[in-house]
This record gives C-alpha cells, sequence and structure tokens, in this order.
C-alpha cells in the first residue's frame, strides 16, 4: 500500500493544475449537491413544519366517505328507485362532547370542536368568500398555535364582543377591514349577521390567511341555522407524522371521517416526492459529470505514464499494485475534493441562508436552509464512488500493459 | 563426479513468433544454459534478435514455442504474478535506455524493487540503497532526480536499481550503447564486478567486440538464432 500510494502521491504532485482542475469538479458537484439538497429539504421541512404547527393534525368532521345508503334501497334490493326524495340527515356530529371524552380517553391528542360555515363577507359593497369557524377560544389553543400568530388583538377579544371575529391577514387587507370595523356576514343558508372585527392573525400558510376568520361557536351556529351545531372536531396529535394511522383508527372507532394533515395535503406530499426526484437526478448528474473530470486526470496520468508502467512491471511490480496507483490518485482527488465541497456547500448554505426571501408558500423572510449531515455523506460518498468507478477504466488498463511492447518500441 | 548445478536460466527449444499481417520470427530453435557466476556476452549485427531474447530470457516476454526455465523452475505455464516475482527476485534488468522514474530521486529509483518485495524494513531499505549508489560512485547523488545527472551516472543508478534485491542473474541489453568511451569503461568495469557475487551471472548484450572478448562465454545471434562467434 506505501508504495502504490507514494507513487500516486508523486503523479498528483507533479501534475498539480490538473489536479486542481479534477479537485474542483468534485468540490463543485459536492458543494452544489449540498446546497442544493440542503435548501430543497429545508424549505420542504420549514413548509411542513408551518403546515403541522398551524393546521388540525386530524379533523374529524361530519361527512361520510360514501353516501349514506337510503331506507328505500334497503327495503327494495336491485330495484331502480327514481324521483324518491332522499331523507334528510340532521348535520353536525351527535352528542360532540361524549366523542370528545371518548376520544381523550384513549387518543394520544388534545380535542376541540368547531363550526365550519361557508360564509360571504361584505365590506363597502364588495363580496368575498370565506371559511368561518366557529370555536371555543379556551379549546382552540389546545389544537392550534392561532393564538400566537395574532398581529393584532387577541384570540380572548372573541369573549369580549358581541358576535366578535378574527380574520386572516390576506382577508382583511383585500377587504380593507381594520380592528375595529364593522362587517357584514352572510351564511350559505340565507342568514345575515353583523359583526365586528376583533383581532388580525398571520399563520404563514397564504391559503388560511387568505380564507379564515374564527368567530365563537355561538355565532357560527346562528349563521348555520342550528343551535348545538358541532359539525367538525380537531385534534392536535403528539406525534405529528403518525397522524395519518391515527386518523384511520379515529374513523373505524367513530364512523366519522377523519382527515389527517397528510391526506389534506397529499397532493402536496406528492409535488415534494416529485420535487426530491428531481433533486437527486440532478444531485447525481452533477456528480457524475464531475466523475468525468476525474476520468479524464486519469486516463491523461495512465497515458503520460505508460512507460513508468512498463518500466515497473518490468521490473517486476504486479499488476495490482499498479491497478492501486490509479485507484488512488482518483481517491486522493475525490477526498480532497469531497472536503473542499464540504466546504464549498457549507459556505453557499450559509449565504443562501442569510439571503432574505419571499418563499412562495407564506411569507418567510429568509431562505429556509438546513444543515444535515446526511446529506454531505450521501453527496461524499456518491462522490468517491464515482471516482473510483471513473478511475477504474483507465486503471485496468495501465495494468494490463504489456512491458515489453513498450521496451521494444523506446530502445 | 558431482551432478553439474542446475543452471540459473535455461532455454529449450525457444522460438518467439510475433504475429502480425506477416508474422516475425524474433529467434528460433534456441537452446542455451547459463550457470551460475557467468559472464556471457550476445553479439551479433542489428535486427538478429538479441533484445529479444533477452526479453525471454528475462520473462518479460513468452516464447512461442520452447520453454525458458529459471533455476529449474519451467515458465510456460507460470501465473503473470509469479514471473512478476521472479523479475523481482531473482532477475535484474539493464536496458539501453536508462528507464529510470523521472519523478523520484536516484535512492528512491533504487529503492523502487526492494518497496515492491516488501522483504526489509524502510530504514533498511534506504540502507541498502545508498550503499550500492556508493558503491558505484553516486554517493553524492542519492537525492538527485535522473534529469540532474549524466547518461553515464543515470546508467549507473539503473545498475544500482537492477541490483536492489540482489538478483541472481543481471540482464543488460546493451548498457553502454548511449555513453561515451569514458562511461562505457566505467559502466562495464563496474558490470564485470557484480559477477560471480553469490554465485551470480550476468548476461550483456554488445556491439563492442572488445568488450565481449572480456566476458566469460560469447554468444553469437544471426537471424534470430545462434550461431558460431565470428574470429575478430
Ligand atoms: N514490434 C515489432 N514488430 C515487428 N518486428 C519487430 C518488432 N520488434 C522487433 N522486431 C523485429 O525483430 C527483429 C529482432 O529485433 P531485436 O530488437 O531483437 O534485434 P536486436 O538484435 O536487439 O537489434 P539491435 O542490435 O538493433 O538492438 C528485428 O528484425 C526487428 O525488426
Ligand atoms: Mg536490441
Amino acid at each position: 500500500m506505501g508504495l502504490a500510494l507514494d507513487i500516486a502521491v508523486t503523479h498528483i504532485r507533479s501534475r498539480l493544475r490538473q489536479t486542481l482542475v479534477g479537485v474542483l469538479g468534485v468540490a463543485t458537484g459536492v458543494g452544489f449537491s449540498v446546497m442544493m439538497a440542503s435548501l430543497m429539504e429545508g424549505s420542504q421541512r420549514d413548509f411542513v413544519a408551518q403546515l403541522v404547527d398551524s393546521l388540525p393534525h386530524i379533523t374529524i368532521s361530519d361527512e361520510r366517505r360514501t353516501p349514506p345508503v337510503q331506507p328505500a334501497s334497503l327495503l327494495y334490493d336491485d330495484v331502480e328507485i327514481s324521483n324518491l326524495s332522499t331523507q334528510d340527515r340532521r348535520r353536525g356530529i351527535k352528542n360532540p362532547l361524549a366523542v370528545i371524552s371518548e376520544l381523550e380517553s384513549w387518543a394520544p391528542a388534545k380535542v376541540a370542536p368547531s363550526v365550519r360555515a361557508n360564509i360571504l363577507l361584505r365590506q363597502a359593497g364588495r363580496d368575498v368568500g370565506a371559511v368561518m369557524l366557529g370555536i371555543d377560544p379556551r379549546r382552540e389553543v389546545l389544537v392550534s398555535n392561532i393564538a400566537t400568530k395574532m398581529i393584532e388583538g387577541q384570540l380572548d377579544n372573541l369573549l369580549k364582543a358581541s358576535n366578535a371575529v378574527i380574520l386572516g391577514a390576506r382577508l382583511a387587507d383585500r377587504l380593507g377591514v381594520r380592528v375595529g370595523n364593522t362587517i357584514t356576514i352572510s351564511s350559505s343558508g340565507g342568514k345575515t349577521m353583523t359583526a365586528t372585527a376583533v383581532g388580525i392573525f398571520r399563520t404563514g400558510v397564504a391559503q388560511v390567511d387568505d380564507s379564515q376568520i374564527y368567530a365563537l361557536t355561538r355565532s357560527a351556529q346562528i349563521l348555520a341555522g342550528q343551535t348545538g351545531l358541532i359539525n367538525e372536531l380537531r385534534l392536535k396529535a403528539t406525534d405529528a407524522l403518525g397522524a395519518r394511522e391515527l386518523a384511520t383508527r379515529i374513523e373505524a372507532e367513530t364512523g366519522y371521517k377523519s382527515v389527517s394533515w397528510q391526506e389534506a395535503h397529499e397532493d402536496l406530499l406528492n409535488a415534494f416526492n416529485i420535487r426530491n426526484f428531481i433533486m437527486y437526478a440532478v444531485v447525481g448528474a452533477i456528480l457524475l459529470v464531475a466523475s468525468f473530470g476525474t476520468y479524464n486526470i486519469i486516463s491523461t496520468i495512465t497515458h503520460e505514464k505508460t512507460r513508468d508502467i512498463a518500466i515497473m512491471k518490468s521490473l517486476g511490480l504486479r499488476a495490482n499494485l499498479v491497478r492501486r496507483i490509479f485507484v488512488i490518485e482518483a481517491l486522493i482527488i475525490g477526498l480532497i475534493g469531497m472536503g473542499a465541497g464540504f466546504l464549498l456547500g457549507f459556505l453557499m448554505t450559509k449565504g443562501l441562508g442569510a439571503v432574505e426571501f419571499k418563499s412562495p408558500f407564506g411569507d418567510a423572510t429568509r431562505l429556509p436552509v438546513i444543515y444535515e449531515p446526511l446529506h454531505y455523506a450521501l453527496a461524499g460518498s456518491i462522490a468517491l464512488a464515482a471516482s473510483l468507478i471513473a478511475a477504474w477504466l483507465p486503471a485496468r488498463k495501465a495494468a494490463s500493459v504489456n512491458p515489453v511492447d513498450i521496451i521494444r518500441g523506446a530502445s | 563426479m558431482s551432478a553439474p548445478p542446475t543452471p540459473l536460466i535455461e532455454a529449450r527449444g525457444v522460438t518467439r513468433v510475433l504475429a502480425g499481417e506477416i508474422d516475425t520470427t524474433l529467434v528460433a530453435g534456441i537452446d542455451l544454459a547459463i550457470g551460475p557466476g557467468e559472464f556471457v556476452a550476445i553479439t551479433g549485427p542489428s535486427g538478429s534478435g538479441k533484445s529479444s531474447l533477452m526479453y525471454l530470457l528475462g520473462l518479460l516476454d513468452s516464447p512461442t514455442t520452447g520453454e525458458i526455465l529459471v533455476e529449474g523452475r519451467p515458465t510456460a505455464r507460470m501465473p503473470e504474478d509469479d514471473k512478476a516475482r521472479l523479475r523481482l527476485e531473482t532477475l535484474g534488468f539493464v536496458f539501453q535506455f536508462h528507464f529510470l522514474l523521472a519523478e523520484f530521486s536516484a535512492l528512491d529509483n533504487v529503492m523502487l524493487p526492494m518497496r515492491a518485495l516488501e522483504k526489509l524494513s524502510e530504514n533498511e531499505m534506504r540502507a541498502r540503497g545508498l550503499d550500492i549508489l556508493a558503491r558505484l560512485g553516486l554517493k553524492d547523488h542519492a537525492h538527485k532526480r535522473p534529469d540532474q545527472l549524466s547518461g553515464g551516472q543515470r546508467q549507473r543508478v539503473a545498475i544500482a536499481r537492477a541490483l536492489a534485491n540482489n538478483p541472481k542473474v543481471i540482464l543488460a541489453d546493451e548498457p553502454t550503447g548511449n555513453l561515451d568511451t569514458a562511461s562505457t569503461e566505467q559502466v562495464f568495469d563496474i558490470i564485470k564486478t557484480l559477477v560471480g557475487e553469490g554465485g551470480r551471472s550476468v548476461i550483456i548484450v554488445t556491439h563492442d567486440p572488445h568488450l565481449a572478448r572480456r566476458a566469460s562465454r560469447r554468444l553469437h545471434v544471426v537471424d534470430g538464432r545462434l550461431a558460431p562467434v565470428p574470429e575478430d
């Protein structure tokens, strides 16, 4: 090993410029891979964290996954039923308090009841559709962090005025509503109410800030036209990532449709997967290109050193040792490149993390980057493996040089 | 009568044909045996196949037919690595061109075969390398690279390298071919002193009949075959 290493180091030392080019190739590959991964995964995690933070982990609603079976079809099997008026179901979750206390008894989660109603906000002749959540501010803090997202007023202000509402910042902007203003709210059922804005929140999730308003349960029930209505239970699970499994279980136990945040944002998570796939493809391509540089250098060296190889083999150095020389050279270039790439990647990530930016998903002011050892390990080992593979062909060719062919030609 | 000692190198009916558009016969029907302590000079016209014969005797090339034996061991079916091992341990080469590694010092070049053999410690190798270089009058040049040495000095470094693992046989193919008269004398004298050390044999190819005459035995090659040595 010592001899092969010595010869490899000597070769590399006498070709500093070429070596530097190779090292730079690998370093750039590793650096950009690390930076890209940290940015991609950083933004993803940041977004998911915001999502998980500001939305309930599980929403139990009074809907069913399949339409209810109509009594007629139970009575008349295989008969076509037409023009039969369907039996209306009473809206809402039946006996919500019992459901809540049952859930609290076994599920590792906090539960809060609410009323969800689609409404129309009217202000200065403008109509804007929105979703009203009727909540109990004292329970709400168990399941959402809305209380910490208030930029004007407080969540408890809901209790201090009659028909008080709190609006998302973007919605308030659109309507031109400020705290203290009066707005007219009408429900899809035709009920109308005059409400006072007592606060404004900003979660950072554009969709929420743009379309959500909070009110007391009672106000929402009035608008929905059904006293005592609770049509939604929202849960904050102890383990946000286990929400999907928990939701399935809750649905099985209660019979109510339970949607985890993962299910609600399936398309988004799929988009992340596609994004990650693209990222890995690009990272792979970068590192592949970097390994072309290494291949180029090693095959140049083996060409230039054909005579030396012949000499060494004629002296009795084994083919294996000759091969090792060039593999070590690639490994040295790969290792130095990897180290430099780690540094480059870290510095670029740091630089990016310092840049003020507007994230497309919310109003984050800095690019959310992360420092994940796994990214470094991955980029590094791919780069090293690529260097080794790149060296393998020229090294094998070098080792198979027949010394006599070269010596015959040279003397 | 004791049995004659096993030859260090023996060729039995060795023929080497280089395949190509037209097959070239490099050497044909060579039979010879070189015993311990011999100093053999090979002469012959240019292109007669002297170098080709040396490559075969030195296990750098393989006969098309026939067999080369080193210390009695047949080599025709020997794996490449074993032949390399024999070259490393038992045979030492000196070529017309020095073939030193340009990026290494004289000492490092001499130590290269020792390091490949891995029998001595680093310090022992260094000491032995310096010893050999000193013996060849290169004491002060051990740390110079080949391009800082004269032609004669380089050739002496090449001889030192051939001696690195104390081989039983030295094969020198026109080692003085590129040297002036003074250097030729010096290098030839050095080679002559190597003969017989521990039973070592030296085979030298030369164009110069005067040098050839100073060997203990002469072989003459014409058209790839051994021929009677001309009277000169
Ligand atoms: N690679 C080759 N392809 C074809 N013919 C070759 C090749 N190498 C050598 N020969 C031929 O083989 C013959 C023997 O060559 P060799 O080098 O052994 O001769 P030599 O006696 O050493 O000559 P010199 O005294 O000039 O060194 C020559 O006729 C040469 O032309
Ligand atoms: Mg020749």
